[in-house]
């Protein structure tokens, strides 16, 4: 009984330590950012790596998933007489949500996953260490301009998957089914709003971008550096990055939308 | 060196591309492009009954969008609605004696407010206050009325 409550107890205690390592962490690598403005470089290879890389399995999502909401949509929007709504629905819905979280969950496969198992095998090889031995600091060195490209790439990224989304429901809607022209895009820019919609969504992009890269690049520079704890780590940062990701949205979505 | 070069010339392209799409966003997909907000001058308007008009929806005339509804309050001297709306400052020759109805766009569309112009040589501006409002048409009451009349009819 009293070995089981201590068991809990040592899971409750391990989580709280993780969280304040990560915190910590955090604030470390924001503290490296003046020496980051000074080598733009290690910033620009870094984006390169996480959003560069990232784009074409961005474009292409985005534009099958507003293909999809095309045809969903004008199938369920046809029964209503509304088929012309068609441009609204799928800017609204790739705007407001599935930009962001689409993205953010592809961001956190294609890039997040990269950078755990990047800086857990830095530190499996003692490469981290190794640069502590040069009186490199690796936080600053490593760690924060690929936390500012994640930052920097993630909100472009959805800007991108949102747009080609809403090319991909235009020619669907437009070419393939028939929908008016101009009654799409007019439609869509008088129920679109920039601050609410517009903007709500880039800012929802912004948090997914920090919370996906902090994510990674904590559970890697925490791994336990064997190849089996560089494996779990990466695992560790898709699954907790997803639930982070659907889990901040349902809160950042009840705060902007819900009142 | 020319890899180097070729990762500067691959951001540039990346960065600029999520600039163009939130350029497009902005300008093709939402309102930014035909919505001027900020600058227009204030109608205020008393209505007995507004129904379900919200905030920041179309006020028109003659089916044109001149501006939108800025504010709705509640007047508790005269227990009005007090609809304060927002008109773009190229739409500034709304006769004193304009007519604000609620109107209801569709059969269960949302609700908007459509002027009728007057015959006064005066025009309207910032502040001024529309007499003249007729409230908006509540499906209930419509349906209690025809109701009523039914039941007065067989009565007889």
């Amino acid at each position: 009984m009293l070995d089981s409550l201590a068991r809990l107890g040592r899971v409750g205690l391990a989580m709280l330590a993780s969280l304040g390592r990560a915190h910590l962490l955090l604030i470390s690598i924001l503290r490296g950012l003046p020496s980051m403005l000074v080598r733009p470089r290690l910033l620009l290879v870094q984006i390169y790596g996480v959003g560069v890389l990232s784009l074409l399995i961005i474009v292409v999502s985005g534009l099958f998933v507003g293909m999809v909401l095309g045809l969903q949509g004008y199938y369920v929007l046809s029964q209503f007489g509304a088929a012309e709504s068609l441009g609204v629905m799928v800017a609204a819905s790739l705007v407001r949500e599935l930009g962001p979280v689409v993205t953010a969950l592809l961001f956190a496969g294609r890039a997040g996953s990269a950078l755990t198992a990047e800086i857990g095998l830095m530190k499996a090889t003692e490469q981290l260490s190794g640069l502590e031995m040069m009186a490199v600091d690796p936080v600053k060195r490593v760690l924060t301009p690929r936390f500012f490209a994640g930052l920097i790439s993630m909100p472009l990224l959805a800007a991108l998957f949102s747009a080609i989304g809403v090319i991909g429901g235009w020619f669907v809607g437009v070419g393939l089914l028939g929908i008016d022209d101009g009654a799409f895009w007019g439609q869509m820019q008088n129920k679109i709003d920039f601050d609410e919609d517009l903007v709500n969504g880039v800012i929802k992009s912004l948090a997914f971008g920090l919370v996906v890269t902090w994510i990674a690049l904590y559970e890697g520079y925490d791994a336990t550096p064997t190849s089996a704890g560089v494996s779990r780590a990466t695992t560790r940062t898709v699954v907790q990055s997803a639930l982070a990701i659907l889990g901040l949205d349902f809160i950042l979505t009840a705060l902007m939308f819900g009142g | 060196m020319a890899r180097i070069r070729l990762s500067e010339i691959l951001v540039g392209v990346f960065m600029a591309l999520g600039f163009v799409a939130l350029f497009f966003l902005a300008m093709r997909v939402s309102n930014l492009s035909t919505a001027a907000t900020g600058e227009g001058y204030n109608l205020t308007a008393k209505f007995d009954n507004i129904g379900s008009l919200r905030v920041r929806a179309p006020v028109t005339m003659a089916g044109v969008r001149l501006g939108r509804v800025e504010a709705i309050d509640f007047d508790q001297e005269t227990y009005q609605a007090l609809v304060t709306l927002r008109i773009e400052d190229r739409y500034d020759q709304i006769p004193t004696d304009t007519f604000a109805n609620i109107f209801t766009a569709g059969l269960l569309g949302e609700q908007y407010i459509g002027l009728d112009p007057g015959g006064s040589p005066e025009v309207l501006g910032n502040g001024d206050r529309i007499e003249f409002t007729q409230s908006a048409l509540v499906l209930e009451q419509m349906i209690g009325q025809f109701l009523l009349s039914k039941a007065e009819e067989g009565g007889e």
